[in-house]
C-alpha cells in the first residue's frame, strides 16, 4: 500500500486514464475539442479528489487481473443460464439457503470485488459482511452442497484476488 | 442492409429479450424476497448485455463509425447490479422479512443483521 503519490500532477494515473476514456466513450467521439476537455477533466478531477482517497492495495498483477476478469465474464454467462433454468423450472424444487463464507482477505477493495463477483456469479447474492471482515454472508438460490460451494468461492474467486492484490 | 448483419443483430435482440423476460418472470414467480433478488441481478445483466451488443453492431454499421458507449452502459450495469442486490438484501434482513420455510440455516440472517460472526 502506498499513500504518497508518485507524480505531483497526476496523483492517480490509473483513474486519470479511466476518466479520459470514459469521457470519450460517453460522448462517443474522438473530436479534438473533446480530447482537450477529457484531458482537462482527467487531470483536474484527480487533483481535487486525491486528498479524499483511502489508501487501498493496488492491482499488482495486470495479467492475472485480465485472466480473473475473463473467468468472471465466462461465469456470469454460465450463471445466467443456470438461474434462468431455475427460474423457469418449478419453484418447489428450489433449495434456498443462507451460508457464511469465511474470508481470508481483509482489505476493503478486494472484499468489495469478491462480494460483487459472488453476486454476479453462481446463483448467489452476497448479503452482509461481519464486523471483523472475516465472514461473508451469502444467500444461495439453490444449494446442493454447502462445502463444495464454499470451496468453489474460495478457490475460484478469493485465491486469484489474493494473488492480484498480494495480501 | 446485409442479411448476415440483420441476422446477428436479431439473434442478439431475441436472446437479450428472452433473458430480460426471464429476469422479470423470476421477480413475479419466485417464492420469497431473497430468491427474487437472484433473477434481476443475474438474468438481467446478460440480457442487457445482449441488447447493447445488438445496438453496438447496428449503430456501427448504419452510422459508419465505431459506437462504443454501449460498453460503458454494460460496465455501469455490472458495477451497480451487485451493489443494489447487496443493499436490498441488507435492508431485507433489517426489516426481518419472512424467509421461505425450507431455507436452510434460517438463523444466519439474525447474526448477519448485527454483523456478528456466525457462531
Amino acid at each position: 500500500m502506498k499513500t504518497k503519490p508518485r507524480f505531483r500532477l497526476l496523483p492517480m494515473p490509473v483513474h486519470s486514464l479511466l476518466l479520459f476514456i470514459v469521457w470519450l466513450l460517453l460522448n462517443n467521439t474522438v473530436a479534438p475539442g473533446h480530447l482537450v476537455l477529457a484531458a482537462f477533466l482527467a487531470i483536474g478531477i484527480p487533483l481535487l479528489t486525491a486528498g479524499m482517497q483511502d489508501p487501498q492495495p493496488s492491482f499488482r498483477k495486470p495479467l492475472l487481473t485480465i485472466r480473473y476478469t475473463l473467468i468472471v465474464i465466462g461465469d456470469i454467462i454460465v450463471a445466467n443460464f443456470e438461474v434462468a433454468l431455475l427460474v423457469v423450472g418449478p419453484s418447489k424444487r428450489l433449495n434456498p439457503a443462507f451460508i457464511a463464507v469465511p474470508l481470508n482477505i481483509q482489505h476493503e477493495l478486494p472484499i468489495t470485488i469478491l462480494a460483487s463477483t459472488v453476486s454476479l456469479t453462481p446463483g448467489t447474492v452476497s448479503a452482509e459482511i461481519s464486523d471483523d471482515k472475516k465472514w461473508l454472508y451469502v444467500h444461495v438460490l439453490h444449494l446442493t452442497n454447502k462445502e463444495a460451494l464454499i470451496t468453489l468461492i474460495k478457490q475460484r474467486y478469493e485465491r486469484p484476488l489474493m494473488e492480484i492484490f498480494e495480501c | 442492409m446485409e442479411f448476415w448483419i440483420e441476422l446477428v443483430v436479431s439473434v442478439f435482440l431475441v436472446a437479450g429479450a428472452i433473458f430480460v423476460f426471464v429476469g422479470s418472470l423470476g421477480l413475479a414467480k419466485l417464492p420469497d424476497f431473497y430468491t427474487r433478488l437472484h433473477a434481476p441481478t443475474k438474468a438481467t445483466t446478460l440480457g442487457m448485455s445482449c441488447l447493447l451488443i445488438a445496438s453496438m453492431i447496428l449503430v456501427t454499421y448504419q452510422q459508419g463509425y465505431l459506437s462504443l458507449h454501449e460498453l460503458l452502459i454494460t460496465l455501469f450495469l455490472l458495477i451497480t447490479a451487485p451493489v443494489t442486490a447487496h443493499m436490498l438484501a441488507k435492508t431485507a434482513m433489517h426489516h426481518k422479512l419472512e424467509v421461505l420455510d425450507k431455507t436452510s440455516d434460517k438463523a444466519l440472517p439474525q447474526r448477519a443483521r448485527e454483523r456478528m460472526t456466525p457462531q
